[in-house]
């Protein structure tokens, strides 16, 4: 197990190296140029060239990537163009934010999903099934940009019950430590603002979790039909052990592999950041931070935070990978 | 087996967990104190539940929450020049001159008085005493002169140039920097600790305008020993507001500065900048009560909020032009008479009604009306079809098939880009032209159109300091080739015109000057001016004293929360 996990995170070079080239060529193929996005549409050619020059931007390409390659090796993430500040701070809390985020959609998408499923499976063809089914396909197709600002104008706009924006009450800042929230607060014992914390987190968590939501769903229940039909479970059953146990205990161990992988992918989708809910939800994450780095061609921070972000999702997909095996005892590396 | 009950009962736990933690979060809100200033509007149902105490506490909570689109870049507010970064930073600097509340008549601000020899060389600034930055650093004449030698000089310690910083708009505004041919400013004197004179090497008609401008705000001469090039995270100034806390794409607070010179002044406590990307959910959040103003409403909204109880909207003076430029080096936009047929055929009414929902002028000159030289007696090119179509064909074009470049983002000056392409596309199939839409990014629509590719373009720019040579010297001059002036237009005569303003300090004279420099752009007409937009902010009922600027902000001294 530990010579595969060392294989793996070995293998984490070559796919970072390959992506650094890939996203290093593609942000400078495509036209527009940073010092003039820094410098507004107001700017001189004397100021935009002079700020061209201070950035090194006027080096070629080789030695840019060269710069940054060797920087990156010591731990350097690059310096913003814009802000002028390191980005491997200026990072962080976004990608807290993020995480935070994508917890917390993912445990609404895994215990809705995963129970809806189920059961779907277990009463097949019976009303919950067929409602259930249509509402994850709902679920799937929904765009977040409506549901989003639906449920601002409902739940924050007409009935006042959560907030609208944002991770915390502006008029009462949290104390960052971690730049987890919930982890900070309670860090903290302050109890009121790890309430308000959490309020903040269940609109944007619900429409984030939605999707994933509706694919676990489909996914458990395509999964658990499958094993629910086969040999043991009639054995189990005929041993006359209760329906739920039957279903939960005996199917749903078998079932899960394939749910776990969709888990898996999607955790990973959702740390690469959701634009559209971070933007409707104001939530200050890694999504929109990397967006914005591409709309002001802000190179380091692009870089840097596509590496990250990549970083993550073959991190998720290594855990998954062992996690099959701590399910299923019968696969092994 | 039992792998698996620990997976399934660890789900069903944090489904408990989710459940309490929903529930117990609402009530928990509802009772906490913090969100009372915020939750008004939105529980209306709450008011009785509240009680009267807490009401009462609400109206002595004297923060406000400004809502915005996007996060300010550095808080060093001369190296940048998005209007987020400035909306801050008027809060904590200040500038020698202060404009006045609603126009860009400069009075006193950190300098008293002034006086302008005769040969227009030298303006000495009376500093009023006692004023002191955020840090106790008194403010004084040597503050005045390390301030403007840092931006001028690129080898100066804390012109941080090492750092990546530039000062773009001093160069800009003073003609260069230190060392330039062009730059104004020769040197400056400190006469006493309260006297402060610049030498200048030649005329410069905008230089008290300048001096208002937030660009040249003065920062603590302290706080550069102590920060350096974090000054951008760490503002230290005299302003009425001082920095507490900055979370990136989030919020900046501020809070009161307790010895602000301004007697009883500030009226607010606490100011959080508060970002929200999207403006509907920026809307919402206006409307639940959980921020007190906010920017950049969507036009369409503007209708829907009228007569709405609890909201007010404020509608910020014309500052800008938007307009429909012709690259007057292609076929065949060097001829003026198709230039000027064109100018006919686009129906600025409609684009207003449509697009601005009536919030914005037709504009006829470059500059925006209030404007020092405004010629209000050129007669506008009217929209007239017809004609247009007449003048074409009269001078020989038919079928003509032109690319009409459009932006992708919003601007001041242009609140929905391509619903407005599509409105002057049908206004050119009208007299028979075929306009095809091309947009791409905003990074590269500049760039493309600096660079001289395009045909038809929409653009616009916004005025900073009041002062006409800001348009005309960055949009029409044959100087600003390449650069602001897109449409390649140059012209010697003109040229002479605006030069010859730009360095006047006669306010008659220069006037005069751009009155004239007006009538041949009018004539030429390398451009369609369309719009003169005011932009529209709205803000809660109980927001009083706030009086938007025609800059992009304003300082918030006045403003004060009501029941």
């Amino acid at each position: 197990m530990g010579a595969y996990i060392l294989r793996r995170l070995f293998m984490l070079i070559p796919v970072l190296i390959g992506m650094s080239l890939i996203t290093f060529s593609i942000i400078h193929l495509i036209p527009g140029n940073p010092a003039q996005t820094i410098l507004g549409e107001q700017a001189t050619p004397q100021a935009i060239e002079q700020l061209e020059e201070q950035l090194g931007l006027n080096e070629p390409y080789l030695v840019q990537y060269g710069k940054y390659m060797a920087g990156l090796v010591q731990g350097d993430l690059g310096t913003s163009l814009r802000t002028n500040s390191p980005v491997t701070e200026e990072i962080w809390p976004f990608l807290a934010a993020t995480i935070e985020l994508t917890i917390f959609a993912m445990i609404f998408a895994i215990i809705v999903g995963v129970n809806a499923g189920i059961i779907s499976a277990w009463k097949q063809n019976s009303i919950f099934d067929y409602s259930a089914m249509i509402i994850a396909l709902i679920g799937v197709s929904m765009p977040i940009f409506w549901l989003g600002l639906m449920q601002q104008w409902i739940f924050a706009q007409e009935l006042g019950w959560l907030p609208a924006f944002g991770r915390n009450n502006p008029r009462d800042p949290i104390e960052t430590i971690t730049h987890f929230y919930l982890l900070d607060t309670l860090l903290q014992g302050n109890m009121d603002q790890f309430w308000t914390a959490l309020r903040h987190l269940i609109l944007p968590g619900i429409a984030l979790g939605t999707i994933p939501m509706a694919i676990i769903a489909r996914m458990t229940r395509s999964s658990m039909l499958e094993v629910l039909r086969s040999d043991y479970i009639r054995t189990v059953e005929a041993k006359g052990i209760a329906q739920m146990s039957v279903v939960y205990r005996h199917g749903f161990k078998n079932a899960v592999i394939p749910v776990l992988t969709v888990v898996g992918l999607q955790t990973g989708t959702l740390l690469g950041g959701a634009i559209l809910t971070e933007t409707i939800f104001s939530w200050p994450g890694v999504g929109r931070y990397v967006f914005d780095a591409i709309g002001n061609r802000d190179y380091p921070v692009i870089q840097s935070g596509i590496l990250v972000i990549a970083f993550m999702f073959v991190m998720i997909n290594l855990i998954v990978d062992l996690l099959y095996s701590y399910v299923d005892p019968r696969i092994k590396y | 087996m039992k792998k698996a009950m620990v997976l399934s009962f660890s789900l069903s736990g944090a489904l408990l967990l989710a459940a309490c933690g929903g529930d117990g979060g609402n009530n928990e809100g509802e009772n906490a104190p913090e969100n009372n200033g915020g939750d008004n509007a939105a529980a209306n149902d709450e008011e009785n539940g509240g009680g009267e105490a807490e009401g009462g506490e609400a109206a002595e909570d004297q923060t406000l929450i400004f809502a915005r689109g996007g996060d300010s870049v550095s808080l060093d507010y001369a190296s940048v020049t998005d209007g987020e970064s400035s909306r801050v930073t008027q809060q904590i600097y200040e500038t020698l001159l202060f404009f006045e509340e609603d126009s860009f008549e400069v009075g006193p601000g950190l300098a008293e008085d002034w006086e302008v020899s005769d040969d227009g060389l030298t303006y000495t600034f009376m500093l009023k005493e006692g004023v002191t930055f955020h840090d106790g650093t008194e403010f004084n004449a040597d503050a005045v002169k390390l301030n403007f030698e840092r931006w001028a000089d690129p080898d100066h310690e804390y012109h941080f140039a090492d750092e990546g910083y530039a000062y773009s708009v001093y160069g800009t505004q003073f003609g260069g920097f230190q060392g330039d041919e062009g730059h104004v400013i020769d040197e400056i004197n400190v006469v006493d600790d309260y006297t402060v004179e610049f030498q200048l090497n030649s005329q410069l008609g905008s230089f008290l305008q300048n001096m208002g401008m937030s660009y040249f705000a003065m920062t603590s001469p302290q706080a550069f020993e102590e920060h350096g090039s974090a000054i951008n995270e760490n503002p230290v100034g005299t302003g009425p507001f001082q920095f507490v806390s900055w979370s990136k794409d989030d919020s900046i607070v501020l809070e009161k500065y307790e010895d602000y010179w301004q007697e009883d002044m500030p009226k607010l406590d606490q100011v959080i900048f508060q970002v929200i990307p999207d403006n509907s959910a920026r809307l919402t959040a206006l409307r639940s009560g959980e921020i007190d103003i906010m920017d950049g409403l969507n036009p369409d909204d503007l209708q829907a909020l009228e007569g709405e109880e609890g909201i007010q909207t404020f509608q910020r003076p014309a500052n800008n032009i938007g307009y429909l430029g012709f690259n007057v080096e292609k076929e065949p936009f060097d001829d003026p008479e198709l230039r000027r047929a064109l100018n006919h055929a686009i129906d600025k009414e409609t684009l207003i009604e449509v697009l601005y929902a009536g919030n914005a002028e037709a504009a006829k000159n470059l500059i925006p009306p209030d404007y020092l030289g405004y010629n209000d007696e050129i007669e506008a090119y009217e929209y007239d079809p017809e004609m247009a179509q007449q003048m074409l064909s009269d001078a020989g074009y038919e079928d003509l098939e032109v690319e009409l470049w459009t932006m992708p983002v919003a601007r001041p000056y242009m609140p929905d880009p391509e619903r407005a392409a599509e409105v002057m596309q049908g206004n050119l199939a009208d007299i028979g032209v075929t306009a095809e839409i091309v947009t791409m990014e905003w990074a590269t629509y500049l760039e493309q159109t600096e660079a001289g590719e395009q045909e038809l373009f929409m653009l616009g720019w916004s005025g900073v300091n009041g002062d006409p040579d800001y348009f005309f010297g960055n949009l029409i001059h044959g100087d600003a080739i390449p650069g602001g002036n897109r449409n390649f237009y140059s012209n010697p005569e003109l040229d002479d015109l605006l030069n010859q303003a730009k360095t006047s300090i006669d306010e008659d004279e220069r006037a005069d000057l751009y009155m004239q420099a007006q009538e041949i752009i009018h004539e030429d007409a390398p451009m369609i001016p369309l719009v003169h937009s005011t932009p529209i902010l709205a803000g809660s009922e109980r927001v009083s004293g706030y009086v938007p600027h025609p800059q992009t902000s304003e300082p918030l001294t006045d403003v004060e929360l009501t029941e």
